[in-house]
Formats: structure tokens, sequence, C-alpha cells
């Protein structure tokens, strides 16, 4: 049995779930509105958590929150479920997809098969959707992926019970009722204002003062944890920002994508600007990647490469500072 | 970035037919989608976690032939985890699986907990119990 859905590619998995899922029910929306409206943008800074033995960085909100924050500005519900018992969990889904009601799921990463090997950490934050069942497979649109794929009822059920940190507990979800006709202008106005305010937040973990928190600790790191161990963590905030799916200088991108789009929709010409601006900022955080990339290649630890990609970090919060503040007030 | 300055470096991605979709500006100014097969920084960037992994897992083989460490821990990192993904998965506290860490109370494990890290690890006891090329 198979539901008549459109895949179609997203840069990051949980836009594109959200994307499809609404297209699949009469609304288009692209992947930067979801991504806006859903104030997926951040900067945050984790020195006490440790993920592949480097502190966690992130260039976006936790999973879940796009989706949740989008619905509730456009007025769309959704439901959420997470189990105990794979059988449950299973029955759940099928009774979905026997009801023709295509759904997102959270799975890990790790036993995901049609992801090459070097791809596969133990990172639980993936969103996929299941929009149908053949010959007892399962038929997946990933958004990080060209095309769809299928996946066994074993292979889905490891990936649905990954265990470890944000375990998705077989987290199955889809929307459940939708307005009349999408209020846009209000939601993209609300969207931006959280992610000025997330942004600016007076928290040292969160925002432009994270990424001065970490430029900060560059500095220290060569002859606090030795060149390894730096050129590791250094490794790690590339890796973050790059990673499948999750793309730091990436996410900048989207959001002038937003930006652009947004400017339409709410006919203000100024976003226009923003939008511009934050594309160099984007283009900024690659410079920033490509430089830091020359220092963990040649493993060298100098301490002088460690200063000048530490301005550069800082440089780029200034610029971030300044966008929010203005984006704030231009809305 | 422009449309065309998309990066289309080598990358792990192309054996498995992936490419990345990224947004970027054609030359009217106009947000766009375009795919790419991969960007040299970010190669670098898992080149050398993965390396770091190959010498996490090097290292537990030389520690668990020496007799210093139980083979569970060589698994862990073959598995790419920490303690505390092991401790969920095998559903023990952490302090448990470091426990078992020791090669003296590994040998007195029973074969039930044995199981347990045998099916996360998706091998057999006797597999658990002797590493290869030991």
């Amino acid at each position: 049995m198979q539901i008549d859905f459109t895949h179609k590619q997203s840069a990051h998995c949980e836009n594109g779930v959200v994307s499809n899922l609404m297209r699949h029910n009469g609304f288009e929306v692209s992947e930067p509105m979801v991504f806006g409206i859903g104030s997926g943008l951040l900067f945050s800074y984790l020195p006490f958590i440790k993920v592949n033995y480097a502190p966690v960085f992130t260039y976006r909100v936790m999973p879940g929150l796009v989706f949740n924050r989008f619905a509730k500005r456009v007025g769309v519900k959704v439901k959420r479920e997470k189990f105990k018992d794979p059988k449950k969990a299973k029955e759940r889904l099928d009774h979905n997809l026997n009801n023709n009601n295509p759904v997102g799921l959270q799975v890990g990463v790790y036993n995901l098969i049609y992801f090459p090997d070097e791809y596969r950490f133990h990172f639980n934050a993936h969103n996929m959707v299941v929009y149908g069942k053949e010959n007892g497979n399962y038929l997946i649109s990933d958004p990080v992926m060209e095309g769809v794929t299928t996946l066994t009822e074993k292979q889905l059920e490891k990936v649905r019970f990954a265990k470890g940190a944000f375990a998705p507990k077989g987290h199955i979800y889809y929307p459940t009722s939708f307005p009349q006709k999408l209020e846009l202008e209000t939601a993209i106005v609300k969207g931006i204002k959280h992610t000025c305010r997330d942004m600016l937040a007076p928290a040292p973990i969160v925002g432009v003062r994270a990424m001065r928190w970490v430029a900060k600790n560059i500095k220290k790191w060569p002859k606090k944890l030795g060149p390894k161990k730096a050129n590791h963590y250094l490794g790690q905030i590339v890796r973050m920002q790059e990673e499948i799916g999750t793309g730091g200088g990436g996410f900048r991108y989207i959001y002038a994508a937003f930006l652009q789009e947004a400017s339409d929709v709410l006919k203000n010409e100024k976003l226009k600007d923003f939008s511009k601006e934050m594309t160099q900022i984007g283009d900024a955080w690659r410079d920033f990647a490509l430089e830091a990339s020359r220092i963990y290649k040649n493993r060298s630890g100098q301490l002088e490469n460690y200063d000048s990609i530490s301005d550069q970090l800082m440089s780029i919060a200034q610029r971030e500072e300044a966008f929010f503040k203005a984006l704030r007030k231009a809305v | 970035m422009k449309k065309k300055e998309v990066p289309q470096d080598k990358s792990q991605l192309q054996k498995a037919n992936i490419k990345d979709m990224v947004y970027a500006v054609d030359e009217n100014g106009n947000y766009v989608t375009e795919l790419s097969t991969g960007w040299e920084p970010k190669t670098i960037a898992l080149d050398n976690a993965i390396k770091e992994i190959e010498e996490r897992v090097e290292e537990a083989k030389q520690r668990v032939i020496e007799k210093k460490t139980s083979p569970i821990e060589y698994y862990m990192e073959l598995h790419k985890m920490d303690v505390p993904i092991l401790a969920s998965y095998v559903g023990l506290w952490q302090w448990r699986v470091k426990r078992h860490f020791k090669p003296s109370v590994f040998k007195k494990l029973s074969t039930k907990t044995l199981q347990k890290y045998a099916n996360v690890f998706e091998i057999g006891i006797d597999e658990l119990k002797h590493i290869k090329d030991q």
C-alpha cells in the first residue's frame, strides 16, 4: 500500500519533513519558510556536554522545536507520540499508513543503512517521512536524499529505537488539523522576533554571546588541551557547521532565503537588504570553516593560527549582533 | 554564496550517491537550491574524526591484549560509542558498564549479561570474549 506522496529534497531534515507533509496536505510552504517561521536559526555552545569526545556546538534549535513553533504560529495542530514498546510503535505506524496518512519519524543515524559509513554516528535527531509499505518494506522519504528509499521492518525498528542522547523512542508525528488559509504574515513576524530574541539572549550559552565565548576559548585550546585535542575540537565546530543536513554556514543561507521570501510576503523591501547581509554572514562562516580546516589539516596547533581564527569568530559575532538588533526593529 | 561557487569537491558522500542540497544566490540575486558533491574543509574534518576513532579502537585493542581492559571497551569503541551510549543500549547503569571493563570482573560475568552486550554489538558470545587478531 502506497500513499501518493511527493518527495522533495531539502537542505535540512526537519524543515524538509514539515515542508513535505504540509505540501501533502495541500499547503505549499517552502523549506526556508518553515525554518524562518519555526525560528530554527541559533548558535549554541554546550561545553559541559560532550559528543564524540568534544563539546557540543549547534547552529540551530533543538529537534522538534521548528515544527512545534511553525505549527503554533500558522495554526496547525500536531500530534506527537513516543513509545516504550517497539511493537506498539509499529502498530501505530501501520495504522496511520492504512489510513492514508504519511507520518514524520525521529530516528537515529547510526543504523541508517543508506548513509555512508563515515556519516553514521550516534546522532539521534534525524527526521524522515514514511509514506507506505510494500511487501513488508517501508517506503521512506528522507529529506536529505535526492530520491526515496526503503527500509525493512527490522531496519526501521532499529533506527526508531536508537539509544543515547535524544533517543527517539519511536517518536512519530503528523499534523492533524489545518486552518482555512495559512496566515503567513503574523507568523513570519513572530518567527523573526523570536530568533532575534534567541540570538541576543543575555545568556552565555546561546546566541552571539555563545559565539564570543567559543572565540575566547579557541585561543586557550592549544595550550590547555595540546594540539591534538585542540584540532579535534576545531574539527567538531566545522563538522557541526557543515554536517550532512545540518549545515551551519548552510543554515545562515537558508535564513537569508527565508528573509528574501518574507520580504515579498510582507511587502517589506528592507528585508531584501537583510537577506543580502545574512548571505554575506553565511560567507563569513564558510571562510571561518575554511581557515579552521587549514589549521587542523596540517595538525600543527600553532598558536598564532588559533588567535587569528578566534578573531574571525569574534567579528562574525559582532556582525550577527548588529544584524539581529537591526532586524528586530525592521519588522 | 553564489550558485556557481557551490563547491563540487570529492567526498565520502559520492560512493553512497548522496548529494548535499544547499541554498545559493543566482545571477539575479534570487535564492535557489543547488546540489553539492562535497566540500573539502568538511571532508577533512570528517576524515580526521574517523582517524581519531580508528586510533581509539586500536588503542583499546592493545589494552585488551595487555589484559588492561575487557573486550567490551574495544567493541564499544568499534561501534563509535561512549559509556553513556553503551549503557543505554544494554540497559545498565554507567558505573556497571565501566566495572565490566575490568578483566577480572568481565571473566565472572553471567551468560545473560554477556548476551546483552553480544546483542548490542550483533556478535556471538564467543566473539565477545575473544577479539579477532588477539
